[in-house]
């Protein structure tokens, strides 16, 4: 008997997608998320899955989970806590207790949940009888059952059937948030083009999902969330990693430049080697590299030769990289460096996002050696920063190091698709071919970037090189005042950049008793808290930088007209030393988390009402 | 390698000439070194803007500083890396990576070996002194296993790397072995280098007149080297000796060395070199003769013609080109799901 629910209107839900990693959490949650994404909904999401690709069955070690926000309203983060959690095992229930909202909707495998899937999660007792979800809207549904009940007729084998449960559950939120199933048929036929028993399989369960929903007593409301208003165009879910690799391949099409990624595979950013090495056809060439150093020594020498040059590592690669770079800074060669950073030092907390590679990237050489620093903040605008890197490389002839981490690598927000025609122009600093004027390391008197002249081109031929060099001529030089110049020339280079920067833009009264201050991949949290806070009447006011070296020329006129300063970052203070550093007439406090895991919205706000009752 | 070039202007060794000084020790093998290059870059039949010459660090990588082109001089150990990158990126230069024994086989031997199997198109010329010379005489991953030098005051109790066994262990379709006191025989190697499309390894044996001083004498010396040292020239029969009275021949599964004459071996019985063949068997056997019981292999032992990386790179890129229906970026960006408001 089909009821007739009760249907609420929402302005944002989190959903937490969570299961053993062999489940296909992250595929259902890309499928709710394009699906949202069709009716309107602004979107953002955060995979969180075990640095092992297999972890056993069952333990917590081996939970993969999937989190997506969807909303009416401008999504900026991929939510604090969860309204609904899909949990398939008890270790998924166990892992992601914590994060689900009081009330929350917890919808579970019940075929999953006997005495020793207790055990191996870690529970002593049933969760579903001591008193564990109490509070919680428990749907306890016969997932595996009615999943191979509904499959029995098509002669699959076991273990096919059983990853298509991860659709019932799916099938489940359709009904709970009124989606149409033909949006999910769509996906899973574009998902399983060629394998047309596998698209039957999934759609079948979906379906199956949907009717247990329709009937069960647990579920009495659904839940509508209209499209987001005022937003008109095209859009796309985008990944961080995958926005940097289309900024870099847009750099190369604007510039002229082909574009050459050399790269060794590291987690969290290996997925830009990936997406890079499917674009042949626009003529992208990708090195697999022997290792990190191989990885941006093929570069700079791609770029010797005239390539878009750029390289992609995490923070250990970086820490590899370093003599490298510290090569480009002396070469004078365009090269972009994006490190996706993640927990450490060492190995650290690999598929984790942390912001701790601040100081490698501004200081971690040898020699001065100086380089532009700049930080993506939203998965999305790593594509404008990755163009931004390209052009500021191509025109400066200066390394640029980009920092994005695992946050905005991973997680996925809706895109403006941008149109080529209306990007900045990029016009790299080519030499004339039998310029009879040309010397190797003259310069721009107002930029003092070099020209670059590729090996092929008539009368400019000329050597560069890791040893010092002399003014103008390039000739190698020991002399005493030369190298004094040099190394002040290449620190002014950069310096000089500063007229490509934006200026801050303060969000808020441009005087106020609180400024907060983040930097890269804390923005959608810092944001979201500090608009809540400005609506309860809150004298608070904040800043992001994406631009570090150098620092945009309004920094000190915006810092100066605040009672107090926060500087919020997932490290032990990096920014706030730097900006301690650059602007020291200023009181920074700082608030850091090093968890491995990025800021929550509630948590910010606490911090910055307890600063603002401070006296 | 030779690039198709149509209207390449005849050059001469003036064309790739520098006028700075040249800051090699009087008396280094260096000189005789690059004065072979620069012979050989004018026939090779490449403009002289095409060439490029990336090394590393040590005595040899100064190379780029005195050769006419364009030069990269990279980091220690890393000039196979760099070098990859621009043949990778300009597959139409001529590239040449110039390095030594310390920056090729200790602190570069990953990128080296690295370079032989993806057998990228580039001409590797090793500098083999068997001595760390720029950080004045401490002993190299080439040094034999016993000597004396600053690091190893009772002899060094490393076996050495033979450049030619590692490279054919790694894949390489081209070695050359060839010392700095024969002109002939180091613009011949060359030139086969240029002229092989891959990565192709020239193992020059050289002098350090300062730290390792006569080291290869028992090669080089008039007196001995036409006893110890074999020149194996393709489709040629392996023979040495004053009087050419010496050759090669296969004993079951093993090199031995014969006299004409001798044990009733006739000139019929000396093995024919083939350079060109795929299998390594013979190279590698060749390559490792060691002295005093057999002749030190010289001249080019493997010359296998495959295909190489930037060549199948630019194939796999125009066929991509061809057959997708995404030509730009902005097509790229509104393929696939885009949900329109």
């Amino acid at each position: 008997m089909k009821k007739q629910p009760k249907v609420v209107q929402l302005d944002e839900v989190v959903v937490k997608f969570a299961g053993d990693s062999g489940d296909g959490m992250q595929l259902t949650g890309s499928q709710f998320s394009d699906t949202s994404a069709i009716v309107g909904n602004d979107l953002a999401t955060f995979p969180d899955f075990p640095s092992e690709i297999r972890a056993p069955q069952g333990t917590i070690a081996g939970v993969s989970g999937f989190q997506v926000h969807i909303g009416r309203k401008e999504v900026h983060t991929s939510g604090d806590l969860a309204d609904v959690l899909v949990a398939m095992n008890p270790a998924a229930l166990m892992a992601n207790m914590k994060w689900v909202r009081p009330g929350a909707t917890i919808i579970i495998d019940i075929d999953n949940f006997d005495n020793k899937s207790y055990k191996k999660a870690g529970y002593v007792e049933d969760p579903l009888g001591d008193g564990t979800l109490e509070g919680y809207n428990v749907v306890k549904a016969p997932i595996t059952a009615l999943t191979r009940a509904s499959l029995a007729d098509m002669h699959l084998n076991v273990k096919t059937v059983d990853k298509t449960k991860n659709q019932f559950a799916l099938g489940i939120l359709y009904w709970l948030f009124n989606r149409e199933l033909h949006i999910g048929d769509k996906f899973l036929e574009e998902k399983f083009k060629e394998k047309p028993k596998l698209i039957e399989a999934n759609q079948r369960v979906l379906r199956a999902g949907y009717h247990f929903a329709e009937t069960i007593e647990a579920l009495q409301t659904t839940y509508h969330i209209g499209p987001t208003t005022g937003r008109k165009g095209k859009f796309r879910n985008i990944t961080g990693n995958q926005a940097v690799a289309w900024g870099l391949m847009a750099a190369a099409e604007k510039s002229g430049r082909e574009l050459f990624l050399g790269s060794y595979p590291i987690t969290p950013a290996s997925e830009i080697l990936q997406d890079l090495s499917y674009r042949k056809h626009l003529g992208v060439k990708t090195f697999q590299a022997e290792d990190e150093i191989a990885g941006i020594c093929t570069a700079l020498g791609a770029s010797y030769a005239g390539a878009l040059a750029a390289t992609n590592t995490s923070g250990p690669g970086l820490a590899l990289k370093g003599e490298a770079v510290g090569l480009a800074v002396m070469t004078e060669l365009p090269i972009v460096i994006v490190n996706v950073q993640r927990g450490g030092p060492a190995t650290g907390l690999p598929t984790k996002p942390e912001q701790s590679d601040l100081m490698q990237a501004l200081y971690g050489r040898n020699g001065e050696s100086p380089v532009v620093v700049m930080a993506a903040s939203s998965p999305a605008n790593c594509f404008d920063y990755a163009f931004m890197a390209s052009k500021i490389a191509l025109e400066r002839m200066v390394p640029v190091i980009l920092l994005t981490d695992g946050y905005l690598a991973n997680g996925s927000e809706l895109w403006a698709i941008p149109k080529m025609a209306e990007l900045p122009e990029i016009k790299p600093r080519l030499a004339t071919p039998n310029d009879p004027e040309y010397q190797p390391f003259k310069r721009d008197p107002e930029t003092l970037a070099r020209e670059w002249a590729l090996p092929g081109m008539e009368g400019l031929r000329h050597r560069v090189g890791g040893l010092e060099k002399a003014d103008v001529t390039g000739e190698v030089s020991h002399n005493a005042i030369n190298h004094q110049k040099m190394t002040e020339y290449r620190e002014e280079k950069v310096q000089r950049v500063v007229d490509m920067v934006p200026d801050l833009e303060i969000v808020g009264e441009s005087k106020a008793d609180l400024l907060v201050i983040g930097w890269g991949g804390t923005h959608g949290a810092i944001l979201s808290a500090v608009q809540d806070l400005q609506e309860k009447g809150k004298s608070i006011s904040m800043v992001h930088f994406n631009y570090i070296k150098p620092l945009p020329k309004n920094t000190a006129d915006v810092l100066k007209n605040f009672k107090k300063i926060v500087v919020c970052e997932n490290n032990l203070g990096q920014f706030a030393f730097y900006l301690r550093s650059m602007h020291p007439q200023f009181n920074y406090k700082r608030f850091n988390k090093i968890q491995g895991l990025p800021f929550m919205v509630y948590e910010l706000k606490e911090k910055f009402i307890q600063l603002l009752e401070e006296k | 390698m030779a690039t198709e070039n149509i209207n390449i202007p005849e050059l001469t060794k003036k064309d790739f000439q520098v006028d700075n000084e040249i800051k090699w020790c009087a008396g280094c093998g260096n000189f005789a070194i690059l004065n072979s290059v620069i012979n050989v870059l004018p026939n090779i039949g490449v403009r002289k803007e095409d060439v490029v010459f990336v090394s590393g660090i040590g005595c040899s990588s100064r190379f780029p500083y005195y050769i006419k082109t364009y030069g990269f001089h990279g980091l220690h150990g890393r000039a196979a890396a760099i070098a990859s990158g621009v043949k990778v990126a300009n597959p139409n230069l001529s590239v040449w990576q110039i390095t030594g024994d310390g920056d090729c086989m200790a602190i570069g031997g990953n990128h080296f070996i690295h370079l032989l199997r993806r057998n990228i198109d580039i001409n590797i010329l090793l500098l083999n002194n068997k001595i760390y010379g720029l950080t004045k005489g401490q002993y190299s991953p080439t040094t034999p296993k016993g000597s004396k030098t600053k690091t190893s005051p009772e002899g060094t109790i490393e076996e050495a790397f033979k450049p030619g066994e590692l490279a054919i262990g790694s894949g390489a379709h081209f070695f050359a072995r060839v010392v700095d006191t024969d002109q002939k025989m180091m613009r011949d190697a060359f030139y086969q280098s240029a002229m092989h499309k891959g990565a192709a390894l020239t193992e020059v044996l050289e002098n350090c007149v300062i730290f390792n001083h006569a080291a290869h004498v028992d090669i080089t010396d008039k007196a001995v080297k036409d006893e110890n040292t074999i020149y194996l020239q393709h489709g040629e029969k392996m023979l040495f000796g004053h009087e050419k009275d010496k050759g090669l021949v296969l004993d079951g599964l093993k090199l031995k060395v014969v006299k004409i004459g001798e044990e009733g071996y006739t000139l019929d019985d000396i093995l024919v070199h083939d350079a060109e063949c795929e299998d390594t068997t013979l190279h590698y056997m060749l390559a490792r003769m060691n002295r005093p019981e057999f002749p030190l292999a010289l001249g080019v032992i493997r010359n296998f013609q495959g295909t190489c990386y930037d060549q199948l790179l630019e194939k796999q890129i125009e066929e991509a080109k061809k057959t997708s229906p995404i030509k730009n970026m902005d097509q790229l960006m509104n393929s696939g799901s885009v949900f329109e408001n």
